[in-house]
């Protein structure tokens, strides 16, 4: 506080001025971050984009020993109906043998249905092996065209450059030949 | 002026390598920092620096919105609702937007009448103001295509009627307004570059700008005495008025604040949020407000001129005339006395010009029937008549009241006080 003379007493920690000055920059930093924030977080995906965010396949249409690609989030999704022996092929791979060391049963939630996300993991291209006629690569899944990257029937990176697994999305079976992804 | 400033002193070798190369660091300073500035610079010579800070504003919001909007006649209204409603902070960032367009002419038709009243046009300022006068016009362009982009129906029609504006022009202008569209009517091709010049002209005022503010710091402000000032009665830009025009800061985005968080459509139209429709045009189209005393004289013609101008014609002509008669300005005002607190007629007819203005944007809100026609005329001879004819004459017949030496001097033998420095 100023006395009638008008110097500034000493308080503990500083003086009044200091703390004036403290304040004003404070409501600064916190003023011109309010005024930040809106201009970064309106790249964010909006509500629209958002309210997009899930897709339903129906999995009737889908024979034995083939599979899919669905569009989910502006990605594709394969969505691959597994033989007897391809899942047999999956399950009994050693897990040892794995870069990214996941068993084929926590990728799966009906060993029939494989569900990933179709984008490479090393550099996102789109691996070969969905449709009918495409290489699959050296373990009978997919291989990916650029770099070279083998994917096992589980979609587990056998051999390549790629560091994982392609991803399993989220999803749930509505009933036993419809699933919603995301 | 640049050689009354003390030297800077470049304590770090970094710092002293990289000026040595590349002078910016001296060039902040000399123009941020030590800048000599008047002492007496009153808060109406804010303006300046907050039309700046408006421009910036608007760039950056502008900038991000581009980001979102779809300059397509199919998806433009809809890209705007979408920004408002499905783009995080969109609503904040549009409002920001367009209020910010009303903040920036009413800090920049402040700023103009500031200039008018203390004289800041004359000599050695005349390009200065001149150059002022092109951001004005080019702030109109600006805002006029901004307008247009939300092609609601304000937007289509405004664009209709200011392209139609041309037309008037005698022989070619049919094929300009052609040209303007690019095609027969305000179409996607109007809109697409409508939303491509909005997006050029920003940049362009921001280098009219640059030679503004060369022009300023040539020859330093001008100030509320008016007269020139020696260094005694000059300070370094830098605390003084950084920390002025701070202040000043705050208080203008409490007004914007204000505005758009309770009012963000007050100064807009209900009608533009009707989907543009070639096929109806609204009952009452007004311009924005800071465009309705210009529309007043637009209208105000309603008669042919000398037998050889038609009407249309000469209502265009004085609206661009309102904005180009500025141009001239620094010549037409004959006085030699800069300040109006030194020239008492010239006060009573700047305030007279200032309700002028507010009459003429009255009458540019309402339709023109009845009384408003005449009181537009009449509005619109009194705003030409006080710079074609009352500034030359005034100049040469008012006695000005006694002007100081210097703010420390008083004007001694006459009994006047000292002018105070405010």
């Amino acid at each position: 506080m100023a006395d009638a003379t008008g110097t500034v007493q000493q308080g503990e920690g500083g003086k009044r001025r200091d703390f004036l000055e403290l304040v004003t920059w404070s409501t600064v930093a916190v003023g011109t971050a309010a005024m930040v924030w809106p201009l970064i977080h309106q790249m964010n995906p909006s509500a629209d984009v958002l309210a997009l965010a899930s897709t339903e396949v129906d999995l009737s249409k889908i024979p034995e020993g083939s599979a899919i690609k669905v569009m989910w989030r502006g990605k594709p999704v394969f969505v691959r109906h597994r033989t007897a022996e391809e899942i047999a092929a999956a399950e009994a791979v050693p897990l040892a043998e794995l870069r990214d060391p996941e068993p084929d049963s926590a990728r799966v939630k009906k060993p029939e249905w494989l569900i990933m996300v179709g984008v490479c993991t090393h550099l996102g291209c789109i691996p070969l092996g969905t449709a009918a006629g495409e290489p699959k690569g050296e373990y009978g899944g997919w291989f990916c065209p650029c770099h070279g990257s083998h994917y096992d029937t589980s979609g587990r990176i056998r051999k390549g450059p790629a560091p994982t697994n392609l991803p399993v999305p989220p999803y749930t079976f509505l009933s036993d030949t419809l699933v919603r992804i995301g | 002026m640049a050689s009354d400033v003390e030297p800077l002193v470049l304590k770090s070798p970094t710092l002293r390598w990289i000026e040595h190369r590349l002078p910016i660091i001296g060039f902040g300073y000399r123009h941020l920092v030590a800048y000599q500035t008047p002492r007496n610079l009153n808060y109406w010579w804010n303006f300046g620096s907050l039309a700046g800070i408006c421009l910036m504003l608007q760039i950056v919001t502008g900038v991000v919105l581009a980001m979102h909007y779809t300059p397509h006649v199919a998806h433009a209204f809809d890209s705007v609702e979408h920004i408002m409603r499905d783009v995080n902070w969109g609503w904040l960032l549009r409002y920001a937007h367009a209020n910010g367009a009303s903040m920036f002419f009413l800090v920049v038709y402040i700023h103009i009448f500031r200039g008018l009243y203390y004289g800041s046009y004359k000599a050695p300022r005349e390009l200065l103001w001149m150059l002022g006068v092109v951001i004005l016009f080019l702030m109109m362009a600006t805002a006029f295509m901004g307008y247009v982009l939300p092609w609601g129906q304000m937007s289509f029609w405004a664009a209709t009627v200011i392209t139609n504006l041309f037309s008037a022009i005698p022989l070619v202008g049919e094929s300009i307004v052609t040209w303007l569209w690019g095609g027969f009517s305000v179409d996607n091709p109007t809109l697409q570059r409508f939303f491509s010049l909005h997006y050029l002209l920003p940049f362009v005022i921001v280098g009219v700008v640059f030679l503004h503010l060369v022009a300023l710091h040539t020859h330093g402000s001008n100030n509320p005495v008016g007269i020139d000032l020696t260094k005694k009665d000059k300070i370094p830009f830098h605390p003084y008025y950084t920390v002025k025009d701070m202040f000043g800061l705050a208080v203008f985005l409490l007004v914007f604040a204000g505005f758009v968080f309770f009012a963000p459509n007050v100064l807009g139209h209900p009608d533009n949020y009707i989907p543009a429709n070639p096929l109806v045009t609204p009952p009452h189209i007004v311009p924005e407000w800071y465009f309705l005393p210009f529309y007043a004289i637009l209208r105000a013609i309603t008669f042919d001129i000398f037998w050889i101008i038609p009407a249309k014609l000469g209502g265009v002509i004085a609206m661009f005339a309102a904005v180009g008669v500025l141009f001239f300005l620094p010549w037409l005002d004959t006085s030699k006395v800069r300040s109006a607190r030194y020239r008492p007629i010239y006060r009573i007819f700047f305030w007279l010009l200032v309700v002028d203005c507010f009459i003429l944007g009255y009458v540019g809100a309402h339709p023109p029937e009845g009384f408003l026609v005449t009181l537009g005329l009449i509005a619109t001879i009194w705003y030409f008549a006080h710079f074609l004819i009352i500034l030359p004459i005034l100049g040469k017949l008012e006695r000005p009241l006694p002007v100081p030496e210097s703010l420390s001097t008083p004007v001694l033998g006459r009994g006047m006080a000292p002018a105070p420095a405010e």
